[in-house]
């Protein structure tokens, strides 16, 4: 069994008050609680904290835990004699336990996979992970293997945890922050209890051409002078292959020209549009010939984009 | 250990849960559930209309408000305020997200 010192992830001295205990939990519980905080890996800290606590805010549990004595943090150790003895009435190897399934016995409660715990069916554990996916995934749907550890219980009902390769099949729909639920992908159930669920919460990689907008994408289309001004038909990239837009006769930057159906697709029916929006863009370095044009254009054009200026 | 796909669903609006299998994904019992909607921490489509049914996002609505319950102990009326700040909170992300995505960016 490997040592996790609940004082230190906590930030605690050994000594600490019952009131210690609840208050820095609270004060963790703001920073790191992965529905209100924005920290890096709130969600790991969170759960080492809440592990912590649920330990050290029981006078049982803690007293026990204390008297494991204290180690390295990820260092194998065996409690010393007699201890399981002294704190629980049942037998155990600790072997491949971890030290939060161990103390889950603790306090008259009896571990989930406890032979003797009853016949009555109890359903299994619901897990929630986060899946990072790319556009192309979310517009095709996809299938992916996605890597989690599941308790499996032993004879004398303790948890081991074992990983587990689950596919999951992504429909395509997916936009940011969707939620799909996988059912019967989590705990497994007990005593003929159902299996738990397990649910996604999607979320986009950034693409280096479109931008999310619900299920709408955003494209910056890039145009010469000449092409705005005279009108064009360009091949324009979407996530179901190129497409030909037309540019009709004076384009102006900024504006936004849709493709209709190309965004990604929603989950009951339809898709969304593609935007592109043109920039105009200039040659930063042009040829003796092209600044000769250019001139000539500047003298011919009477064309004036600042004229409201002067209309105050 | 590797298994077959398993059946997906999407928990978006569009999609409906009856009662009873509201019920069963969030672990609550039927009179919390009731106790929950009185608070306004998850309406019902039709409130109306016996049984209920809910639209398939509150599944996440609800996990969010077990967790907070849990983990920060709270009262039934402190996690119907935190959900309905979340809901906010969530609501102008994503605006932000959207408006941001409309702005073009600078190439080269």
């Amino acid at each position: 069994m490997k040592y996790k010192d609940y004082y230190k992830v906590m930030g605690l001295e050994r000594t600490a008050t019952a009131e210690d205990i609840k208050k820095t939990y609270r004060k963790l519980a703001r920073k790191y609680h992965p529905d209100v905080s924005k920290e890096a890996n709130a969600e790991e800290k969170f759960k080492e904290v809440a592990e912590a606590y649920e330990v050290l805010k029981d006078p049982e549990k803690r007293a026990a835990y204390d008297q494991l004595g204290s180690h390295q943090p990820g260092q194998d150790f065996r409690p010393p004699p007699g201890w399981e003895q002294q704190f629980s009435e049942r037998d155990f190897s600790f072997e491949g336990i971890d030290l939060s399934d161990l103390f889950a016995t603790f306090g008259g409660a009896r571990p989930r996979g406890a032979a003797s715990g009853g016949r009555h069916p109890i359903p299994g554990e619901d897990y929630e992970v986060n899946v990072k996916i790319t556009l192309q995934q979310a517009c095709d749907g996809s299938e992916l293997d996605l890597r989690l550890e599941l308790p499996e219980y032993d004879t004398h009902g303790f948890a081991h945890r074992v990983p587990h390769t689950v596919k999951a099949r992504i429909p395509k729909g997916a936009t940011e922050g969707q939620r799909l639920r996988l059912s019967g992908k989590g705990g497994k159930g007990l005593n003929g209890g159902r299996a738990g669920n397990l649910y996604l919460n999607i979320s986009l990689e950034p693409h280096p051409l479109f931008r999310v907008s619900g299920h709408d994408l955003y494209l910056d289309l890039p145009l010469t002078p000449w092409e705005a001004v005279l009108g064009t038909t360009v091949q324009v990239p979407t996530l179901k292959g190129d497409v030909r837009l037309k540019i009709p006769s004076g384009t102006t930057g900024g504006q936004r020209l849709r493709v209709a159906h190309r965004g990604l697709p929603k989950p009951h029916e339809g898709a969304g549009d593609l935007f592109a929006i043109v920039q105009i863009a200039v040659p930063t370095t042009v040829s003796d010939d092209e600044r000769k044009l250019f001139e000539a254009l500047a003298e011919k054009s009477q064309f004036d984009p600042r004229r409201h200026f002067e209309r105050r | 250990m590797s298994e077959g796909p398993a059946d997906s669903l999407w928990l978006h609006h569009y999609r409906m849960c009856s009662l009873t299998e509201v019920v069963e994904l969030s672990g609550l019992t039927e009179s919390e559930l009731r106790e929950w909607v009185e608070a306004g921490i998850l309406d019902p489509a039709d409130p109306q209309v016996e049984p209920w049914s809910f639209r398939a996002d509150c599944v996440v609505t609800l996990r969010t408000a077990c967790r907070l319950r849990q983990d920060f102990d709270l009262d039934t009326h402190s996690v119907a305020l935190m959900v309905t700040l979340l809901d906010r909170v969530h609501a102008l992300e994503a605006e932000v997200r959207e408006l941001r995505a409309q702005l073009p960016q600078t190439h080269r």
